[in-house]
C-alpha cells in the first residue's frame, strides 16, 4: 500500500533543503513506520528528485518523523525554474511511497 | 503579573487573507494580534520598492490590514505586532498615523529598525549555503538580518498600540509579548525554548487550523471557506492552549498541530532563532477539547553568537510561456512542440527547463505512472541575463500558433527579474535594533 493510507506529511523549504514530515493517523503505526521508512529507503524513493543526502528525525514524543532532504528544490526556491519552486507539493511525492505492511 | 495572555495569529505569509485577522480581533478576546507578512524574497523585493520611492518599502498589503482592523483593535484594546514594515518600518509607522488620523483614532506607534545590514555586508563575505564569497552569486541589492525579541521588548515598555519591525524571526514576534507580560529572564532559555515552539505553532496562521491541511479523502475539514486562524492560551510557565474563535472554519487537533510544529524544521533538536536554540523533540501535544490543543514541553539552551543575515542578489531575468494541446496525441504534439523550443533556444540560454503539465512536471517525474492524459500543457523556462532575452521564450512559443504543431492553444507568457537569496552570518554586536515613536 502506498504511505498515503496510513500517514500525513507536510513539506518546507529552506534554501535547497526540502523538509517531510512523516505523520501516522494511529500512533500505534510509529514504530513500523520507524522500521520501515528509513532514511535510505526515502532517498531511493524520491531519487529523481532529491540529488543530496537525506537524514531522518525520530520525534517519538509526537510519533511523527522529520525527512530533510538536501538540494533537493533546483537551486532553492528563490532561482529555480521549477514549476513549484518552493516544492510544496513533494509532501504527496513521499505519501506516494509503497511499503510492504505486515498488519496483524 | 499576568496569569495568562492570548495572542492571535492574524497573517502567515504577505498575501494571506484579510478578513480572518479581524475575526480574530472583533471576538477573539485578545491581549495581542501577529500579523507576520515577511519571507526571505519578500524583504528584497520590498527593498527594490524603496529604491525606487524612498517612502515606500513597506508591506504592500499594509494600507488595507490597517484600515481595516485600527477601529476594532483600539475598541477592544488590542495590540498589534507586525513585520510589515519589511524595507521600511519607518514609513510602515507615518503610513498607520495617517490613516489613524484620517479615522479620527489617537494611538502610539512604535517602529523597530536596525535590520537593514547591507552597509555592514561585504561582497567579500562567505555565503553559507556554498562557503564561497556573497558577490560570486550576483550583485547585492538587500541584507537583512534576522533580529530577535529586543527592539519589541523595548516597545511593548512603552505601552504603544502598534509595533511594525522590519526583518524579525517571526517567533520573536509572538515570545517578545510573552517575555513582557510574565517577566520571564531573557537568559532563562528553557522558557524562551517553549515560547519560541508556541510562536512557531502560531507563525504560519491558518496552518495550524486546517490551511493547507485538507484533504477531502483522507483528512476532511468543515467549512474551509471561513477557515479560522488561531490564538494560544499562553501561561508564565511556558504552557499554552491553541484554538480559534468559535463559529469559524477550520479544524485544530493534534494532525494539524503535528504538521505545523515541524514545517519548515531542519532539526527538531535545535531550532536556531535569535533568541534561543529550542529543542522540539521534548513537545508534548494534547487535544483536550474541541479545537482545543494543549502544548507543554520544549526546552531551549543558550542562543547563538551570530545573527542570520539574508542577502539578495540580483539572479536573472526568468522568461516563462506555456501552450496548450488536448484530444487525440495531446502528448506527442506537447512534445515536437517542446523538441522545435528547445532546438530554437538551447543555444541561447545556459539554464532551459521544458516541462509537460499534466504528465510529470509538478514533481519532476510521475514514479513511472505513465498514463494518456487527454490534455496537457507545455511550459518552458529559462534564466537570460537580460528581460529581452528573457521575452523571447515566451515569444518563441508564441510563435507556435504557425509554426509548430497541430491544435496549440491558450498561450501564456511572461518575464520576471529574479532576486536570489543566499544567507550569511553577522556578529551580534554589530547589530542593535532602534525603536523609534510615533502619535497620532
Amino acid at each position: 500500500m502506498k504511505l498515503y493510507e496510513i500517514a500525513h506529511s507536510r513539506a518546507g523549504d529552506k534554501g535547497n533543503t526540502l523538509t517531510l514530515s512523516l505523520i501516522p493517523y494511529q500512533e500505534t503505526d510509529y514504530p513500523m513506520l520507524c522500521s520501515v521508512v528509513t532514511a535510505e529507503a526515502v532517498q531511493k524513493h524520491l531519487a529523481e528528485i532529491v540529488s543530496g543526502e537525506v537524514v531522518r528525525y525520530e520525534l517519538p514524543n509526537i510519533h511523527s518523523l522529520l525527512f530533510v532532504c538536501q538540494q533537493a528544490l533546483l537551486g532553492g526556491v528563490t532561482t529555480s525554474l521549477a514549476v513549484d519552486t518552493h516544492g510544496k507539493t513533494l509532501s504527496y511525492a513521499l505519501l506516494a511511497m509503497e511499503i510492504e505492511v505486515t498488519k496483524e | 503579573m499576568k496569569q495568562k495572555i492570548r495572542i492571535g495569529c492574524g497573517a502567515g505569509f504577505s498575501g494571506d487573507r484579510l478578513e480572518p485577522a479581524l475575526v480574530l480581533a472583533e471576538k477573539g478576546e485578545l491581549d495581542y494580534l501577529v500579523l507576520e507578512c515577511l519571507a526571505e524574497r519578500t524583504i528584497a523585493l520590498a527593498q527594490k520598492r524603496k529604491l525606487q520611492d524612498p517612502s515606500k518599502g513597506y508591506d504592500p498589503l499594509l494600507e488595507r490590514r490597517i484600515g481595516l482592523l485600527l477601529p476594532t483593535l483600539v475598541k477592544n484594546n488590542v495590540c498589534l505586532i507586525t513585520n510589515m514594515g519589511a524595507a521600511n518600518p519607518v514609513e510602515g509607522a507615518r503610513k498607520i498615523i495617517s490613516i489613524a488620523q484620517q479615522q479620527g483614532i489617537k494611538i502610539k506607534v512604535a517602529a523597530v529598525t536596525g535590520d537593514d545590514v547591507l552597509i555592514n555586508t561585504s561582497p567579500d563575505d562567505p555565503a553559507l549555503e556554498t562557503g564561497k564569497p556573497l558577490s560570486q552569486s550576483g550583485e547585492l541589492v538587500s541584507a537583512n538580518a534576522y533580529m530577535g525579541i529586543e527592539g519589541i521588548l523595548t516597545a511593548l515598555e512603552r505601552k504603544v498600540d502598534i509595533i511594525i519591525t522590519g526583518r524579525v524571526a517571526d517567533p520573536s514576534l509572538f515570545l517578545a509579548p510573552m517575555i513582557h507580560a510574565f517577566g520571564w529572564h531573557t537568559d532563562n532559555y528553557d522558557l524562551l525554548g517553549k515560547g519560541t515552539v508556541i510562536g512557531h505553532l502560531l507563525e504560519c496562521a491558518g496552518h495550524i487550523t486546517g490551511g493547507y491541511f485538507a484533504d477531502p479523502v483522507k483528512k476532511p475539514v468543515d467549512d474551509m471557506a471561513h477557515l479560522g486562524h488561531p490564538f494560544a492560551d499562553v501561561f508564565p510557565d511556558g504552557s499554552a492552549v491553541i484554538s480559534k474563535v468559535a463559529g469559524t472554519g477550520g479544524i485544530i487537533n493534534l494532525q494539524t498541530a503535528k504538521e505545523q510544529l515541524l514545517y519548515e524544521v531542519i532539526n527538531p533538536h535545535e531550532y536556531f532563532t535569535p533568541d534561543v536554540i529550542a529543542d522540539f523533540t521534548t513537545v508534548q501535544l494534547k487535544e483536550i477539547g474541541h479545537n482545543q490543543v494543549k502544548v507543554t514541553g520544549g526546552t531551549g539552551k543558550v542562543k547563538p553568537q551570530t545573527y542570520k543575515v539574508s542577502v539578495g542578489y540580483k539572479a536573472f531575468y526568468l522568461g516563462e510561456g506555456e501552450i496548450a494541446y488536448a484530444g487525440p496525441s495531446a502528448l506527442e504534439r506537447a512534445q515536437l512542440a517542446g523538441e522545435i523550443i528547445y532546438t530554437r533556444l538551447k543555444d541561447l540560454y545556459t539554464d532551459i527547463r521544458i516541462d509537460y503539465l499534466g504528465n510529470n512536471a509538478i514533481h519532476r517525474t510521475n514514479f513511472g505512472h505513465e498514463s494518456v492524459p487527454y490534455e496537457i500543457r507545455l511550459r518552458v523556462a529559462a534564466k537570460a541575463s537580460n528581460e529581452a532575452a528573457a521575452a523571447l521564450v515566451g515569444e518563441e512559443l508564441e510563435a507556435l500558433y504557425t509554426n509548430g504543431p497541430a491544435g496549440g492553444g491558450g498561450v501564456r507568457k511572461m518575464t520576471n527579474e529574479v532576486i536570489g537569496i543566499v544567507s550569511t552570518l553577522i556578529d551580534r554586536d554589530k547589530i542593535r535594533p532602534i525603536v523609534s515613536f510615533f502619535e497620532s
